[in-house]
This record gives C-alpha cells, sequence and structure tokens, in this order.
C-alpha cells in the first residue's frame, strides 16, 4: 500500500491546472487526454484524469449526446483529483461547448475551432446564433483557431487524403497544449511511430500536426495564463508510469501469477466498463494468465471456479449487471470453499443504467448478493494506482483463506489516470498455495485451527480423490449432510472464518484529525475528493478526520475504536447510503449519509460544503 | 498423469456412498457402464474427475470413486473447462440431464461443443424432470402430461444429437441406458476422442415418464426399432440383420431395404449423413444408435497453447511488463 497511497494531506492545492477536451466521440478526444496526461507526467507533473465519455461507439456527429470528454488535473505533489472546474476548454465543436462550456470556471480559457461551428452544427447543437460571435462568452477567454485548416495545411507535406488530414486534427491540437501548458512532446511521437509502424504516412502527418500546433502557439505567444507548467512536484527517483486503475488491477492480477506460480485464469464476458480489463490481459496470454472470454457471465464465474478447483487460480470480473448473474455462483463457491477473485468495476444503475458512469451502487449486492448465508470477503481500492496492492491482498486471502473475495472498482478509478511509482517487486512478498498433498488424515472439509481454511486438494493429486458439491456437507469428511446440527455448525464456521480474515490493507486516518468534531469514512474512488474536502475544513480550523476504508466485509477490528474518538460521523459515497447503513446497524453509531447519484464523482466544493453541514453547531 | 495403465477394476470405481437414485432406475446401467469403461481406460482415479449440474443424474460424482464435483443447476460444462484451463492433462467427464444440459444449461453446451473443449458429454436423456418431481422436460414428446402441463405438452421437443451437431460438435453419439454392449462401447469411443464428445444416452425413468422409450431398450423390441451404426458397416438391423436402411442424400432421408448388400456403409466423417441419422425420428423407422459423427479437430487447449504457449511468470519477466512504458525520474 505505501508505494501507491498519495497521502500528502498537509499539502493545500497551490499551483495546480485543469484542462478540459471535448468532442464528438470520433475525434480522438481520449487519444489526445491519454497521451497529454503522458507528457505531463513526463514533465514532472501530478496528476489525475476524468475521461468522461459516451455508451455510443460513433455517435451521430455534432450531436450532444455524443460529445466524449476528458479532464485532466495537473501540476505539483497531491494531484488527487480531476479538478472541479477547468481553466481550460477545448470545445472541438457547437455541441461540445454547449455540454461542457459549465464545467469551465470564469475567465477561464475556450480553444475553439470556427470552422468547426457551421451552420448545421449549431442546430444539431441547438444553438441559435454562433456563441464565438457577439459576447454570450464573455465571461471566458476565448482563442478561436481554425484547427482543421491549419492542421490540413500542416500534413500537405506527407502526402495523406482528407479523411487523415482530418483525424490529425486531435494531434494538432496536443501540440498546442504542450505550449501552453508545457509537456514533453519526445514521448508522444515515439507512442505515434510504434502505434502507426506500419503506416509510415499516417505516423508522419501525425507529427507534423502535432508539431504545427506546438509552433503556432509559439508564433503567437498564446498564452493560458496557467503558471501550471512551472509547478513541479519534488523531486522523485525511481521508476515511474501512468496507470488507470484497470492497468494497476492488470498488472496486479499478473504480479499475482508472478508471485505465486500458479497459471491465473481470468474468465470474462465483454462489458462496460469492466471489458478493459479482460482486453489488457489478452495482451498477456500465456505468460503465466490465461484469458477465457466466456459465452455468458454465469459461465465466466463458473469456469473460474472450475480453475481454481484444478489448482490454478480463478479470477472473474465484470460490471454490476454481471455481478448480479454471478450471484449463484459465488454461492458455490462459498459452500466448497474454493479460492476465487470477482472483480466489480462498478456503474451506475439499476439496470443497464448509464454504462460508463460511475456509481458505488452495488456495495449491498457484494455484501448480501447471495442467497443463504454466504459471507465473503469485499475489498475496495481508493485511488487507481491502489488497484494493484488490493487485486494482490484480493488473491491472497483467497488462496488463505480458501474463499471467494470481491473487490469493488468502478468506472471513475478503471478510466482515470495517474502517475505511479513502480513497486519494488523483489520486495513484493510471495503467495505460497498450501497445495495439500499428504494422504494420510485427509479429509476435504477439515479445517486449519488458525485460518479455519480447509485444505486445497486438486485433481491429480494420488490418494486425495474427493466428493465436492453445493449440498450441504459433513464438517470434516465432507459427506452430503442434512443434519440440523451439522449445518447450523458449518454456518458459522463459514461466517468465522470470513470474519477472521487478517488481511495487510490499513485502517486508520487517511488525513485530518486523529479525533474531533467529525469522522468522514469513505470507500473506494471517493477517495481524492474527501482528501481535499477534508483539508479545506482543517484549515479552516475543524476537528475533522478522514478514514478510508479498503475492506468494506469484515469492517476492520480497530474501526469501532477509530468511531468513539468522534463527535459525528459522515460518509459520503456515490450511492443512497449504503455503507451509512452498515456502519450504522455495526456499530450503533449516527452515521450521516451524504449520497449522490450522477454518475459523476464528488466535486470538492460540494462535499466540503455538505460536510460542514454536519459539523456540530453548524445551522441545521 | 504418468500415462502408464493400470489394473483397476469396475469394483475399484465405487465410493463408500450409498447411491440414491429409485429402484429399477435407468441410472444404475450408465453408472456400472462408466465404472466399466474406466476400469478399463487404465488411467489414475486420481486423474479422473466427474463434474455434473444439479438433477438425478448429476448425482454421478458422489458415485465414482474419482475427483468429483457437484456444481450447480446448467453450469457443468462451463465449471469443467475451467478445469481443463488449468489442468489439461485431466481426464474430465461431465454428466448430466436433459434439464441440466438443454434447459437451464443450453448455452453452456453450445459453446463446449463449438469450442471443442476436451470433455467427456454424458447427456442423460429422460425426457423429464425427475428430481423436481415430473414436471416435462425439453426433450418431452408433444402431449406429455405432467404436474406442469397437465392438458399434455404443446411444444415441440428438442433434439440433443441434431443440437449437438448443429453446434459444431465434432463427436456425436447416442446409446442407451440398457445396452451394456453397445453403452461402453459407445463411451469408450468418447472417451479416446480428443475435443468435445457428446454421448445422449436415452435413459427410462421408472417413475415420472415409464417406458419413454421402452421401444428402443426392451429387448424383444429392440432389434425391429434400433438400427445400430458402425463406421464403414452397412446399416442393418433385425433380429438376424437381414434388413438395412439407404440414405437418400438428395432427401436428407432414409428408406427400408429388404436386401441387405443395398444398405448404406456409415460413414461418420460424413456431416450430412449425421445429421440425416440424428433427425431420424419415425415410427416406421428404426431409430439410429452409435457414433454418428466423429472428425478429428483441434481441442480448445491445444488450440490455446498454439496460439499462445502457456508459461508461468517469474518475477523477471513481471517487471519488464510492469516497467513498459516506464520513465526514470
Amino acid at each position: 500500500m505505501t508505494a501507491s497511497a498519495p497521502a500528502n494531506h498537509a499539502h493545500a492545492p497551490t499551483t495546480r491546472t485543469v484542462v478540459r477536451f471535448a468532442g464528438d466521440s470520433g475525434d480522438g478526444i481520449q487519444v489526445l487526454g491519454t497521451e497529454f496526461a503522458k507528457a505531463v507526467a513526463l514533465d514532472r507533473h501530478d496528476l489525475m484524469t476524468l475521461p468522461d465519455f459516451p455508451a455510443e461507439i460513433r455517435a451521430p456527429a455534432g450531436s450532444t449526446f455524443g460529445v466524449s470528454a476528458f479532464q485532466i488535473q495537473f501540476g505539483d505533489d497531491g494531484v488527487l483529483t480531476p479538478g472541479d472546474q477547468a481553466d481550460a476548454l477545448f470545445a472541438f465543436n457547437p455541441a461540445a461547448l454547449k455540454t461542457n462550456v459549465d464545467a469551465l470556471k470564469p475567465g477561464g480559457l475556450i480553444v475553439a475551432d470556427p470552422g468547426a461551428f457551421s451552420a448545421r452544427n449549431l442546430k444539431r447543437a441547438g444553438y441559435a446564433a454562433n456563441p464565438l460571435d457577439g459576447d454570450a462568452l464573455s465571461r471566458y477567454r476565448l482563442i478561436t483557431v481554425d484547427i482543421a485548416r491549419l492542421t490540413a495545411e500542416a500534413v500537405a507535406a506527407t502526402g495523406v487524403g482528407k479523411k487523415q488530414a482530418g483525424r490529425a486534427k486531435n494531434f494538432w491540437s496536443l501540440g498546442l497544449c504542450f505550449w501552453l501548458f508545457g509537456g514533453e512532446r519526445g514521448a508522444t511521437i515515439g507512442w505515434i511511430e510504434d502505434k502507426f509502424v506500419k503506416a509510415p504516412e499516417v505516423a508522419a502527418s501525425n507529427v507534423a500536426a502535432l508539431n504545427a500546433g506546438h509552433a503556432y502557439g509559439e508564433t503567437l505567444e498564446l498564452d493560458a495564463g496557467s503558471t501550471a507548467q512551472d509547478a513541479r512536484t519534488a523531486p522523485r527517483h525511481g521508476l515511474f508510469r501512468t496507470v488507470t486503475g484497470t492497468d494497476a488491477m492488470g498488472l496486479g492480477l499478473a504480479a499475482v501469477a508472478a508471485l505465486s506460480g500458479l497459471k491465473l485464469t481470468y474468465c470474462s464476458y465483454p462489458i462496460t466498463p469492466a471489458s478493459a480489463l479482460l482486453h489488457f490481459l489478452a495482451g498477456l496470454n500465456g505468460r503465466g494468465v490465461s484469458t477465457f472470454q466466456a459465452e455468458d457471465e454465469i459461465a465466466s464465474a463458473t469456469a473460474a471456479i472450475g480453475a481454481s478447483y484444478a489448482g490454478g487460480l480463478g479470477v472473474t470480473a465484470s460490471s454490476g449487471p454481471g455481478l448480479v448473474l454471478k450471484g449463484e455462483a459465488l454461492g458455490l463457491a462459498v459452500a466448497v470453499e474454493l479460492p476465487l477473485v470477482a472483480i466489480d468495476v462498478q456503474r451506475a444503475g439499476p439496470s443497464t443504467g448509464m454504462p460508463t458512469k460511475p456509481e458505488q451502487a452495488d456495495l449491498n449486492l457484494a455484501l448480501y448478493g447471495r442467497h443463504g448465508e454466504a459471507p465473503l470477503p469485499v475489498l475496495a481500492p481508493a485511488t487507481p494506482a491502489e488497484c494493484f496492492h488490493v487485486v494482490i491482498e484480493a488473491a491472497r486471502l483467497a488462496m488463505r483463506y480458501m474463499t471467494p473475495v470481491l473487490v469493488l472498482s468502478d468506472a471513475y478509478i478503471a478510466n482515470a489516470a495517474q502517475a505511479w511509482q513502480l513497486p519494488d517487486v523483489d520486495a513484493l512478498p510471495a503467495i505460497t498455495p498450501a497445495f495439500r498433498t499428504e494422504a494420510h488424515g485427509f479429509q476435504p472439509f477439515a479445517r486449519n485451527p488458525d485460518t479455519l481454511a480447509r485444505p486445497w486438494a486438486t485433481p491429480g493429486t494420488t490418494g486425495l480423490a474427493h466428493r465436492i458439491g453445493g449440498l450441504e456437507r459433513g464438517a470434516g469428511a465432507g459427506d452430503i449432510s442434512y443434519d440440523p446440527d451439522n449445518h447450523e455448525a458449518m454456518s458459522r464456521l463459514r461466517a468465522a472464518k470470513v470474519a477472521g480474515i487478517e488481511s495487510t490493507l490499513p485502517c486508520d486516518i487517511d488525513g485530518g484529525a486523529a479525533a474531533g468534531d467529525l469522522l468522514v469514512i469513505g470507500w473506494g474512488s471517493t477517495y481524492g475528493a474527501i482528501v481535499e474536502a477534508v483539508q479545506g475544513l482543517t484549515s479552516q480550523g475543524h476537528a475533522v478526520g478522514h478514514l478510508h476504508l479498503r475492506q468494506l466485509w469484515p469492517l476492520p477490528p480497530n474501526l469501532a475504536d477509530i468511531l468513539q474518538r468522534f463527535r459525528a460521523v459522515a460518509v459520503p459515497e456515490l450511492n443512497h447510503g449504503q455503507l451509512a447503513r452498515l456502519i450504522r446497524s455495526e456499530f450503533l453509531v449516527d452515521a450521516r449519509p451524504i449520497g449522490q447519484m450522477r454518475g459523476q464523482p464528488f466535486k470538492v466544493a460540494h462535499l466540503e460544503a455538505e460536510l460542514a453541514a454536519l459539523l456540530p453547531g453548524a445551522p441545521q | 498423469m504418468s500415462g502408464q495403465v493400470i489394473a483397476l477394476t469396475a469394483r475399484d470405481f465405487e465410493t463408500d456412498q450409498e447411491v440414491r437414485w429409485c429402484p429399477g432406475c435407468g441410472d444404475y446401467a450408465i453408472l456400472k457402464s462408466v465404472r466399466r469403461v474406466l476400469a478399463q481406460l487404465g488411467r489414475r482415479r486420481e486423474d479422473t474427475v466427474f463434474v455434473s449440474g444439479i438433477g438425478c443424474a448429476a448425482r454421478f460424482p458422489y458415485y465414482v470413486d474419482t475427483y468429483g464435483f457437484h456444481s450447480i443447476h446448467g453450469r457443468a460444462p462451463s465449471l469443467a473447462t475451467g478445469i481443463k484451463l488449468a489442468n489439461p492433462a485431466l481426464d474430465v467427464w461431465v454428466v448430466g440431464g436433459d434439464a441440466d444440459f438443454l434447459a437451464i444449461g443450453g448455452n453452456h453446451l453450445l459453446h463446449v461443443l463449438r469450442r471443442n473443449v476436451d470433455l467427456n458429454l454424458v447427456l442423460v436423456n429422460n425426457a423429464i424432470y425427475g428430481l423436481t418431481k415430473g414436471q416435462a422436460s425439453p426433450t418431452s414428446s408433444i402431449g406429455t402430461r405432467s404436474p406442469s402441463s397437465p392438458a399434455g405438452t404443446f411444444d415441440a421437443p428438442m433434439n440433443p444429437a441434431a443440437l449437438a451437431l448443429g453446434a459444431g460438435g465434432s463427436f456425436v453419439a447416442r446409446s442407451a441406458d440398457m445396452l451394456q454392449d453397445h453403452l461402453p462401447d459407445t463411451l469408450l469411443r468418447a472417451s479416446a476422442y480428443r475435443g468435445a464428445a457428446f454421448v445422449e444416452v436415452l435413459q427410462n425413468c421408472i417413475v415420472y415418464n415409464d417406458n419413454a422409450f421402452g421401444d428402443l431398450t426392451r429387448k424383444a423390441a429392440r432389434a425391429e426399432k434400433t438400427v445400430q451404426v458402425r463406421h464403414g458397416e452397412p446399416m442393418l438391423f433385425g433380429a438376424n440383420g437381414e434388413r438395412g436402411l439407404v440414405y437418400e442424400p438428395w432427401q436428407g432421408t432414409f428408406r427400408i431395404t429388404e436386401n441387405a448388400a443395398e444398405a448404406t456403409l456409415h460413414d461418420e466423417t460424413n456431416p450430412a449423413l449425421a445429421m440425416a441419422l440424428a433427425h431420424l425420428v419415425d415410427d416406421a423407422l428404426p431409430m439410429p444408435l452409435g457414433v454418428f459423427y466423429a472428425v478429428p479437430r483441434p481441442h480448445y487447449v491445444a488450440a490455446l497453447e498454439a496460439n499462445a504457449p502457456q508459461q508461468p511468470l517469474t518475477r523477471d519477466e513481471f517487471k519488464d511488463i510492469l516497467r513498459a512504458g516506464s520513465w526514470r525520474a
């Protein structure tokens, strides 16, 4: 955890810049944002990104519902959120301006391409008059640049057609960004040359556009009014890369294969936003990892259970709708007590909901979404980078305690990127699966007295042939049993085993006061917003503490003590109060929910105001 | 997984579990055949796994002294796929009924056949739900009266062998519970096949659907009502094999001939003939039994290995993966 938890709480935000790109979903906005993020990271800035895109793959050009956006905050150390409001907005068409201008702070910079503000596009976006003319945008600083024409001129010498010239626009804009905000062009040029190695003329045109955009800003001496490019992180040492939560989770699962020596079998069915993890791991197929794209969610869960039964480690992932379908299989894994890692990349629901937007409303499902008494550990990373260690811990617990473990991520953590210092691989502890080989005295449901885990006896092992199944089984020998005392005892044993897990995930005050007026308990992707909101309140002299839970079940044993040190408890989460209800029911404290279901992360200012209202003495 | 042949008998595959099927259940005969086949295969008991879902037939793993996994309704083929992914050397058998394989688990059956996962799939077809007390199943014939269809069913039954062929199954066979010569031979062929070997076993449920296949399995009528097909041999039936079937390829149908020399030779590599045999459901003609179709095709794990040889990951190799796209500060 230490390598990934950016815990610079004492630091007040000073020189930060927030840039937002918005355009058609086919404009390459996400590529533009991702490359800019990489470049500012290389230029020694801390950063956090927020990709904000529609489910439509290529929505009708110019439509408001087809607008894809990408926001990045960068600056010196301790950037933990993508920023409440943007300092600059790149609007690639009228629809992008219309749907994103409210994200811009007053006096912020708008870069717009007048060539894209055609009568047709204006009408599509619902503008009666062109907002680039007149004083509709007088609250902002407007720079109009004929990006399409300038890109076409820049790439003319590379001999590419009109279509590719149109596609190179985002690289031209990226070049301009580098001029305005700093950033290292070399990495992007390298990436372009790699990506288009089979189409050198396309690579050449993209590089030409990138350089032309930069030269344009330099020639006109455009000024973003930002000083963030001078606000660098403290000197760092070691290896870094930018990772999304998906990247970090995929790397964590690969690490599990390396640390355990086991074959990791990743079984999944395509679903937004979890599919990206399947894509990441499919690229590692054969290197300790095999990926299996199953015919449905149920098959992916049961195939993962089969893999664990046979001595690999089965992992299955999905989003909320898929986790519902996996419920019966998770119950089977609880009953037969086999290791399994199940990942839920949460999205806004119910039903199809808003598939590309984050929410934290699957906590109840994770805790209770199985029939019968079927408890299992539930973990949640707080940041994209934390996904690495949390998924390793999930695998370790699954094997040590012979239990399925659920990991709750969400669409924001999965897609957001941050700079991450690579962990020292040699320092990561080995995971040693305790396969049973001794035939003498073997009983499939005998228990380790320390962990209450049953033995992991895999097919092929001499002398251990036995049968397991979903029917209740007698303690010890594991024969089918309908004995009332046995079912009572087995139900309590399964619960006690999960209640007694000892994880290495921290549970302590993450920032702010260690005791006092208000304890703010969060989990998952709300981490950055809570850190900054609590910083705001503590800087005003309030005794507010922040505790971020990485282990949601069983709740950490020291949580009761920490709760007692505060007069009030608030639980901000992107749902209607699910963790708040859990805290209330487990500890009989008046935990106050601060729920939000907008498909968007908390804004820091909003959260700070909500928390301030809960401070003792605040006007009710 | 040494590949050595071990001398075992059918008795060696009995477990200490009390068999809990109804007296007279066809599953007893199937269990007997399976144990005989396992003894003949000569593999170590520990290298074999029986996987099942839910249903009467799904109790199978408890009665075979190998590794066994009694899972959830319909999902045995997927669970078995995971087992093969983690340890391809295991000999994995999946046993289920018509509801398990064709109703709740139909999707998984389609996909293990399509992928050709190296499994022995034994469909115990009694055309009724047994364990849930006698409801009509996807293979019940039209007009079946049951607690859930008191006026008789009106939805058409499914043809398992045709379904398996349609899903891309490359080993498809049919046998019956009481055929204690034919069933073990068929299961042996299935076991030898590298890929998804699908065997439909007609089974009599004495309690809820007695005599559903009566004429086919009763000894007196068997010779006239069934035809056992064997690769390269004429399709003959009758008490002394005096009658034969002639395949009419343009229609995809069969006619009876009294001239045995005219009977069509079975060719288990001919997909059209296999589909015609699967579809031969006609009171005036004998029902085909045997291996309808068997052609070699890469099985799933072999294809996976060919695509990306599966190797463990070392820490040093992981470091390379981790460092991709990184920079030194």
